[in-house]
């Protein structure tokens, strides 16, 4: 990762953050925006993280995965079935239907993973066609499953879809108990003490994705795992001729993959809003592709471009806040399908290599032929 | 003697090679319809009363035959526009976004364009001109992509979707604002009616469908026409097929890219602009959604073909017209439609899947479309 | 030599592949610390029964012991295991990794679940020591010459304590000079008592490092004998099966006036390198300017930039006066290139396409092939069939694809549609008879040598130093993308240019 793209990151992030500031200041603090905004970011960013961390594991192997749009979808839609029915049907206690609602995300993701393994490693089937069926199957599977579960004749809710055990809590980091002493009697200080902690204060996926990130990078980097997986995705057959099973390797990258994106799913419907509507991850599957090639096939790269598109969405939810502050001559901000191009708009700008260009694995959607 | 020999050969050839191209197709057909009979069992449906219904529905009378070829065509136009990409090595996932801004396109000269003159104009002239513009802005849409991928390597699959959002954005920021219908009793967004003069007559009085559909196969031989009798044709399967080596025949091959999305984006737009100007007389918000997915489940279903793409054409249309008699018959909702044709799609696809259970040895070449992703 | 000192033995291997038997009942050994060479022509079934010693395929029937005892070799592991090794001929080094990554990978070093990369450069360091090969375990794989690759190659066998080293074709990439320092180290190794299976269709090679010579042809194998009851003719005869005429008989050449002319050219890779420094010469018409060097340093960015597939970033490109420089392939064929790509499959034929097709790929846009934008169908196949009979390519008919034909056919159809285009003054044939068999190259040499006696201008690169003096009249050397000699081909000597290709700068000739 160059400097030039960590630049690019920063520049957008300090536009996207400084039109907030810049509207809200009227109404509230830069300080208390500048935090919501970040807190908003990283948790908005964070389906994006985990679907580029599954294309970065899925890439590295060599296999391209444009599925991770349906995978997401699949896993957000099980996975929110999974924590209603073990709330509702057997009757399990809130937190832990929510806890099985995420593993049974994660084993969603999974499964459609090792769809996409068996179609582009087993049958070698032109992989962005593999992927794409894969997203088809996902919109008509969970379409088809959210009407007759919830809807059908004889489904278990009768008709009506019932309440949801909740979502993931958040996890509070003591900052403000532990610096409290330092600000002493200054109000303004606490105060500012607490919005910064706001920005810590996420949920666990949240979280989990950040530390994934970290430890993907070492895994991929200074592992043997990482050395194998990083070799069978630049030249396959020099892998096969040291004996490292490329199969193998490509499998259980995409399967790792797959719980990535199951993960992103989870996020959705368990972390976020629980509730489930049909194509609710609304592109950002594809989106978290491009975050992996800005971040040139890197998890920290990936993350950091996440980062990105999580700013432009936390750009959307506060001009929603701000609305009656926004200036006439800025009324275009008011425009919620305005401001939502961004994400699209910067994607494609990404995308055209001016940031610099990225060098996908060398064997990056090649099936191996022995 | 000998010529007439020579022609039943070439007769016995055709037919041979027909049923080879149509042999994996048909089975991934009959494999999905199998797998959906399973899963409606399994959600405690009557899987021989769903498809029952589904046919009565979609060819059981001269209405339903009528519905049918209505939804077809939408689908001709939109599976074409895929498979010429494909042809040219190209994956066009946006049919939806540029069949969206082909349809607001045509609404907009359909609707707008008398008022704006201040006197309505002959339908000779209306019609072709809302054809037109519907057309051109799927093509601009579409060409958007192709230069990006000419000039700059941006990938088509992630730009097309992208477009496809921001067509989404637009179209709603528009239905909602300058162009939604203000008549007094409207809560949609959607547009206003477009006038008479640039409406497609029906085919037969009485049923709905109309002149686009016999517009679509003629766009369809056309198509085929092109492709396989023409330079250009030549040069659009050259670039699709080896990059190199068509550089190296001296064509062009960044201007062979660019227009092949722009003409892809055009049959695309010609799908949205017929739906307006042919059936609906309108556009409104949503319409487009889930075009684009089964526009490539056609394409793929009918091997990139244009015989093949009017024939899965047909049969999705089938599906989509007939669901509605079977959710009345067995009430499955019409979703199951969706989910049987993704199967299809799988089992088309992953030919090698079909291939696999039938045990068939594999002739054609691969397509491969998965050429790293540029960047 | 008594049986016992037998380290290696494939005994009856039989391997089907769809349409070719590649090894039939194929039985062959090595002894300890011998240099047991394999030769044969391209396709004579060398790599594959290597491979399958190695494990990369299976064998159908047939076995394989190693110091007496049967082994079932069902992967590149188990190989290894074994105590075999395998230097291939397209190495197996992934460019992105630094030697030490590259040698380790499949048989790493870790500390506590992270790689131990120092402790690997340390063994490699003294591997390196005691056979002589000199490496630099932090170098980036990528960033060396092919030289160098090729010993990373034999650092990865000896890492795993190979006592048996299988080398594929690795002279095709060396200097002269190189090749004896391989030979060297190759004494060496069989010195500390390691066995080396040495791969070639080079027969003055064979007979100056082996010590037992088995040649294969078309799945079999031929005979066995040592270099001292042999000689060259004779093994070209076995490798063959026919009398081979090692010379190309040419007549003594007249050139006529400047056909190609290349002034102070600069030109980029696609990494953004510059890969070709102020490179300026020229070919006259009736005369074969052979390009030599080894591979990779500049050919394919100098005859891309030639023939319009690269872009120039500075200097000139004339032909017959016409600049064309930075013109587009279509417009070099007008000016009268014919073109022998350096990848036919990927340059030159679309393999899906029909013979008839790839016979009109540069020329389907133009009368008679077609008629405003139409194509004219019956041209086209009239054109296949004339070509077809006059270059003597083997093909059921003209309307099978391409990809069906063998490699020799294939290159007959690309020379067919070049050489026999109406207005050719210049050809540029880049590696023409790569991994093709001997009668195939000897109809290509004589295709070649005919557009010269017809006093077309010819460019051949080739990274066979035999086929450039074989067919030259004149001989540049290029060495890290700048031309380092120029000399006529009746005053070179092998030694002298072997030298040149290493990069030692002359006075240019």
């Amino acid at each position: 990762m160059d400097w030039k793209r960590f630049g690019f990151i920063a520049l957008i992030i300090i536009v996207l953050f400084g039109t907030v500031v810049m509207i809200g200041q009227v109404k509230q603090p830069p300080i208390l925006i500048i935090t919501s905004m970040l807190a908003t970011t990283i948790a908005v960013a964070t389906p994006l993280t985990l679907g580029a961390l599954s294309g970065v594991y899925c890439e590295r192997a060599g296999v391209v995965n444009i599925g991770i749009e349906g995978m997401m979808l699949t896993a957000a839609f099980f996975g929110w079935l999974g924590a209603i029915y073990m709330f509702n049907v057997f009757g399990r206690d809130a937190g832990l239907s929510i806890a099985l609602g995420v593993f049974f995300a994660i084993l969603s993701g999974l499964l459609m993973a090792l769809l996409h393994a068996v179609l582009s490693i087993t049958f070698k089937v032109d992989q962005i066609i593999g992927g794409t069926v894969i997203n088809i199957l996902a919109v008509g599977l969970t379409g088809f499953l959210n009407r007759q579960l919830f809807f059908g004749k004889g489904s278990v809710f009768g008709g009506s879809v019932p309440g949801s055990p909740g979502v993931l809590p958040t996890i509070h980091i003591p900052l403000t108990e532990i610096f409290t002493p330092i600000c002493g009697a200054s109000a303004s200080c606490l105060q500012n003490l607490i919005a910064i902690n706001r920005v810590f204060d996420q949920k666990p996926i949240a979280i989990s994705a950040i530390l994934l990130v970290f430890f993907s990078h070492y895994v991929l980097f200074n592992t043997r795992w990482g050395l194998r997986t990083r070799a069978v995705g630049e030249h396959p057959k020099a892998a096969d001729t040291v004996g490292i099973n490329v199969v193998k390797m490509r499998y259980l990258n995409v399967l790792i993959g797959g719980m990535f994106a199951g993960l992103a799913g989870a996020y959705f419907t368990i972390e976020s809003v629980p509730s489930f509507e049909p194509l609710l991850t609304n592109g950002r599957g594809f989106i978290s592709l491009a975050a992996m090639i800005f971040g040139n096939w890197t998890p920290i790269g990936a993350w950091a471009a996440s980062l990105v598109f999580g700013a432009s969405q936390a750009l959307l939810i506060n001009m929603q806040i701000f609305r009656d502050v926004i200036p006439p001559q800025w009324s275009f901000l008011q425009e919620s399908y305005i401001v939502g191009l961004t994400p699209y708009i910067l994607t494609m700008f990404i995308l055209t290599g001016i940031i610099g260009k990225t060098t996908p694995p060398a064997a990056d959607g090649v099936p191996y032929e022995k | 003697m000998q010529s007439e020999k020579q022609s039943n050969s070439l007769t016995r050839q055709v037919i041979q090679s027909i049923s080879d191209a149509s042999l994996v197709p048909f089975l991934a057909i009959l494999t999905a319809v199998v797998v959906g009979g399973v899963i409606i069992a399994f959600v405690g449906g009557d899987p021989l009363l769903a498809y029952r219904g589904l046919i009565q529905g979609s060819f059981g009378s001269t209405k339903a035959l009528s519905e049918t070829a209505v939804w077809a065509t939408p689908y001709i136009f939109a599976g074409l526009a895929v498979a010429l990409a494909f042809k040219g090595g190209l994956f066009n996932i946006g049919a939806e976004g540029q069949l969206a801004v082909g349809a607001v396109a045509s609404s907009l000269i359909g609707y707008a364009l008398p008022e704006w003159l201040g006197y309505d104009l002959p339908a000779i002239i209306h019609l072709p001109l809302a054809i037109i513009f519907g057309i051109l802005m799927g093509g601009l849409w579409a060409g958007i992509v192709g230069w990006l991928k000419a000039y700059t390597g941006g990938h088509e699959v992630i730009n097309t979707i992208m477009m496809n959002y921001i067509a989404l954005n637009t179209t709603s920021f528009l239905l909602n604002g300058v162009m939604k219908d203000r008549s007094p009793t409207n809560v949609i967004a959607r547009t206003p009616l477009i006038a008479d003069s640039a409406r497609i007559p029906p085919l037969f009085e009485g049923l709905r469908v109309h002149w686009g559909f016999i517009l679509a196969l003629l766009v369809a031989f056309l198509i085929w026409w092109l492709l396989n009798k023409t330079t250009l044709g030549f040069q659009i399967r050259t670039v699709g097929l080896n990059p190199d080596a068509a550089k190296y025949a001296g064509i062009n091959v960044k201007r062979i890219i660019i227009l092949t999305m722009v003409l892809s984006g055009m049959l695309a737009g010609m799908a949205g602009t017929i739906e307006v100007t042919g059936l609906n007389y309108r556009h409104e918000l949503g319409f487009s959604i889930g075009y684009g997915y089964d526009a490539i489940a056609i394409a793929l279903l009918g091997k990139s073909h244009p015989l093949g793409v009017v024939l899965s054409a047909f049969l999705f249309a089938a599906m989509r017209n007939g669901a509605t008699r079977m959710q009345f018959l067995t009430q499955m909702p019409v979703d199951l439609i969706s989910m049987l044709q993704a199967f299809i799609l799988l089992f088309v696809a992953a030919d090698a899947i079909v291939r696999y259970i039938y045990r068939i040895k594999s002739k054609g070449e691969r397509v491969v479309l998965t050429r790293g992703w540029g960047g | 030599m008594t049986e016992a000192n037998i380290v290696l033995e494939a005994k009856n291997i039989t391997k089907q592949f769809p349409g070719v038997l590649a090894n039939d009942r194929v039985n062959f050994d090595l002894r300890k610390g011998e240099i047991h060479a394999l030769l044969g022509e391209n396709g004579a079934g060398k790599s594959t029964l290597m491979n399958l010693i190695y494990g990369l395929h299976l064998p159908d029937k047939g076995e394989i012991f190693v110091n007496g005892k049967p082994i079932e070799i069902k992967s590149p592991n188990d190989s290894i295991a074994a105590g075999i090794g395998m230097v291939h001929q397209h190495f197996m080094l992934i460019p992105v990794f630094t030697v030490a990554e590259n040698v380790m990978l499949g048989d790493e070093v870790t500390k506590r679940g992270s790689l131990d990369r120092a402790t690997v450069a340390a063994k490699i360091n003294e591997i390196s020591k005691q056979y002589g090969l000199d490496v630099d375990p932090n170098a980036l794989v990528g960033d060396l010459p092919v030289g160098l690759q090729q010993r990373v190659e034999i650092v990865k066998t000896l890492y795993r304590n190979a006592e048996i080293v299988i080398l594929d074709e690795p002279t095709a990439v060396l200097t002269p000079q190189e090749a004896e320092d391989l030979f060297r180290i190759m004494h060496d190794l069989t010195a500390r008592g390691v066995s080396i299976i040495f791969i070639t269709h080079k027969l003055k090679e064979v007979l100056a490092v082996a010590d037992r010579i088995t040649v294969m042809r078309a799945g079999h194998v031929v005979n066995t004998v040592p270099p001292s009851e042999t000689n060259e003719a004779q093994l070209a005869n076995m490798m063959v099966g026919r009398q081979v005429i090692l010379t190309v008989e040419k007549k003594d050449h007249q050139a006529s006036g400047d056909i190609l002319k290349v002034e102070n050219l600069f030109v980029r890779d696609q990494r953004g390198l510059e890969t070709i420094h102020n490179v300026s010469f020229t070919v006259r018409g009736g005369e074969i300017l052979g390009i030599a060097g080894v591979q990779g340093n500049g050919q394919t960015e100098l005859s891309e930039a030639i023939t319009g597939l690269r872009a120039v970033q500075s200097g000139k490109v004339l032909i017959d006066e016409q600049d064309l420089t930075d013109k587009s392939p279509r417009f070099m064929t007008a000016a009268g290139l014919a073109h022998i790509p350096e990848d036919r499959q990927r340059h030159g034929l679309v393999l899906s396409y029909s013979v008839a097709d790839n016979m009109a790929l540069c020329d389907y846009y133009r009368p008679p092939f077609s008629n405003r934008g139409v194509i004219q169908q019956k041209a086209l196949d009239e054109n296949a069939r004339n070509l077809i009979s006059a270059f003597d390519v083997r093909t059921p008919s003209p309307f099978v694809n391409a990809g069906k034909l063998s490699g020799g056919n294939q290159q007959k159809v690309i020379v067919a549609r070049e050489l026999s285009r109406e207005n050719v003054k210049l050809v540029i044939a880049n590696q023409p008879t790569r991994g093709l068999d001997v009668g195939s190259i000897e109809y290509i040499h004589s295709e070649i040598i005919k557009m010269r006696d017809r006093g077309v201008a010819v460019l051949l690169i080739s990274a066979e130093l035999d086929e450039i003096m074989a067919l030259s009249d004149r001989i540049v050397v290029m060495y890290r993308g700048q031309i380092v000699a120029t000399v006529e081909t009746k005053q070179a000597t092998r030694e002298q240019l072997g030298l040149w290709m290493a990069g030692a700068h002359v006075e240019t000739a």
